[in-house]
């Protein structure tokens, strides 16, 4: 299966050129960009584990792109996506969030069904994945 | 210093009948205090009245007066209660009709209510005689009573993060044909739409509990659809249960079900009324559900420019009342909608200030005070031919909802959803990079169905669609600097 997260999952893998696009948009919005990585995609899975800190100062897409071939270089199994964050009154959250890595092979999730009282279904969804410890998933 | 001051309170008290202006409801000097709500209303006198005792007879029905004097106004502070007319001015290229400002002190209305400000506002006076036609224009709703109003219980933010979903407008589908399928076939076209890559899948305004399909039934299989499509695709999605029901107890315990098996969203529509909306936005709050507004019935009185009330007065009462969306209109579908009176709308739901924009129908500066914000949907006769025009129409946070532009698809629901949601990735992905959608948008979508075959065939089958009509209800200024003053 392909995660279809994040704002560009429908489109081919973004080149590094598309990406350092992007992150140029959100620099010039004024949002901090932030790198994370996991191999835990759960949907409900909030806090990816992050590449340092937002970066709130950098100046140029190439910064954010030299901090992404890094964490590429030590999680390049894992999914790692992209956010760019505005701290503006009445936002205060990610305005552009987008996967810019993802491993060699996406097994996807089960469905888990616990019939219930009427015809109510208790409903889990669970990674194949997971079912590993964390760190020996995708390699 | 008011009219009513400056005359022996003997004769302005006296029995009998007397003119509104001369009552006190037409006071030119009067300056609205900040906490003043005001309206304007735009009046058509019946032939032969003074556009100004129209005006003054309209603030006089909408607070305190009635046909007549009556004595015990004199028990009460009633230069204080008494609205206030205070500027009639010709509607520009109407000669017929004059926009009239009256002011109402903030102690005439119930904090938190909106069938109260309702009921003195538009309560009475839409029948009222003297005039031919009358419509509710805009309003300022001062800070001081915004906040005595929840507002949406999620809001724009928090529901993108509930959602998971930035960067982009949401899309959804109405599930079609809007009445006769089973609660089984129901929530087949619920889960091919979401897999195929919609957010949202949406029960129609009139789909409640009939005889092809009870709403739990409906319910559960929409549920079943939902969890099966968040799992092949590892995303949030969602479908908007509605609950309009006959009673509140009835909508409450359709909530309580919807909630009881895990859906993030339910509906409600416009024509359950004002108090009942309220009740189920408390509701919602409670229980971290997002509340979906379907507006309907609002084009019986909010499509004719003569009479009725706007949809920007509607959009306004309904972020205080407190929905999550609320349809707004599409400008380029099938449905009425001038794009710079929709504009107004979407900056209702959507902006914190509002500043007086006469070319979009705002009449005045308008703050929200930190009250969450509500997403507009774009509802009716759109497709994928149109995402550049859409985007730049409404920019991200809006939910575009494709209903026969995804289940008209000709290779099938699935197909539809997944054109809609590369149109729009694509589209996003070339204005982040500093293009030009509006103008380059045919290429942008021409490209992106190069890898893409289901987008091919939706711009072929649809790409000659276009809804061009006239819109009945166009602003009434033009933006010169003239007219604002």
């Amino acid at each position: 299966m392909r995660l279809t997260q994040g704002t560009f999952s429908f489109l081919p893998d973004l080149t590094d050129e598309q990406i350092t696009a992007q992150v140029q948009y959100c620099i010039d919005q004024g949002w901090a960009v932030n790198i994370e990585f996991t191999d835990d995609p759960h949907p409900r899975n909030t806090y990816w584990d992050m590449w340092g800190l937002p970066m709130f100062d950098i100046r140029d897409a190439a910064g954010v792109m030299g901090e992404l071939a890094s964490c590429r270089k030590v999680y390049g199994d894992r999914y790692i996506r992209i956010s760019g964050f505005d701290a503006s009154h009445g936002w205060e959250s990610v305005r552009l969030s987008f996967i810019v890595n993802r491993p060699a092979n996406e097994p996807g999730f089960a469905l888990e069904r616990q019939e219930s009282d009427g015809r109510r279904v208790r409903y889990t969804t669970r990674s194949y994945a997971t079912q590993l410890p964390e760190g020996e998933r995708y390699s | 210093m008011n009219a009513i001051d400056k005359r022996d309170r003997r004769d302005r008290y006296a029995a009998g009948v007397m003119k509104y202006q001369d009552m006190g409801y037409w006071q030119p000097d009067y300056v609205p205090k900040d906490t003043d709500v005001i309206a304007v209303f735009r009046i058509t006198p019946q032939d032969g009245v003074d556009p100004i005792e129209a005006a003054a007879a309209v603030a006089g029905e909408s607070s305190t007066a009635t046909w007549t004097v009556v004595w015990t106004d004199r028990l009460t502070a009633c230069d204080k209660y008494r609205a206030k007319a205070h500027r009639v001015e010709p509607v520009p290229g109407s000669p017929e009709s004059w926009f009239a400002y009256i002011a109402y002190d903030i102690d005439l209305f119930e904090p938190g209510s909106i069938a109260n400000l309702t009921a003195s506002i538009i309560g009475n006076v839409f029948g009222f005689k003297p005039l031919k036609a009358l419509r509710l224009e805009d309003m300022r709703l001062p800070v001081a009573y915004v906040k005595t109003f929840d507002g949406p219980p999620t809001g724009i933010v928090v529901e993108r993060e509930r959602l998971d979903k930035f960067g982009r407008p949401l899309l959804g589908a109405t599930v079609k044909p809007k009445l006769g399928l089973s609660g089984r076939n129901y929530g087949r076209v619920v889960y091919e739409a979401l897999k195929g890559g919609l957010d949202f899948t949406k029960d129609d305004e009139n789909i409640n509990s009939q005889p092809f399909m009870h709403w739990r039934d409906r319910f559960l299989y929409c549920m079943e659809a939902v969890n099966r499509a968040q799992a092949v695709t590892g995303e949030i999605k969602g479908t908007y249960l509605n609950v309009t029901a006959a009673t509140m107890e009835d909508m409450y315990e359709r909530a309580e079900f919807a909630k009881s098996i895990g859906s993030c969203i339910v509906m409600i529509d416009l024509v359950i009324g004002y108090t009942a909306i309220q009740s189920m936005s408390k509701w919602a709050r409670r229980n971290d559900m997002v509340l979906h507004l379907h507006r309907a019935g609002h084009s019986t009185y909010t499509r004719q420019k003569s009479h009725g009330v706007s949809f920007r007065v509607i959009a306004k009462w309904m972020r205080l009342a407190g929905v999550d969306h609320i349809h707004a209109g599409t400008v380029v579908g099938k449905l009425e909608g001038d794009p710079a009176t929709t504009k107004g709308y979407y900056d209702i739901c959507r902006e914190d200030f509002l500043p007086q924009r006469l070319e979009n129908g705002i009449f005045f500066d308008q703050s929200f005070a930190s009250l969450r914000k509500t997403m507009p949907v774009a509802s009716g006769g759109i497709h994928a031919g149109q995402m550049h025009q859409l985007l730049d129409l409404f920019g991200d946070d809006v939910v575009l909802q494709f209903g026969g532009g995804t289940i008209g698809h000709p290779m099938g629901i699935q197909a539809g959803a997944t054109a809609n949601r590369v149109a729009l990735e694509a589209m996003v992905l070339a204005r982040n990079e500093g293009r030009d959608i509006v103008n380059e948008g045919p290429d942008i979508l021409a490209a992106a169905s190069r890898h893409c075959t289901p987008l091919r065939q939706a711009l072929d089958v649809w790409k000659d669609v276009t809804f061009n009509y006239t819109s009945t209800d166009a602003p009434d200024f033009v933006p010169t600097a003239s007219v604002a003053g």
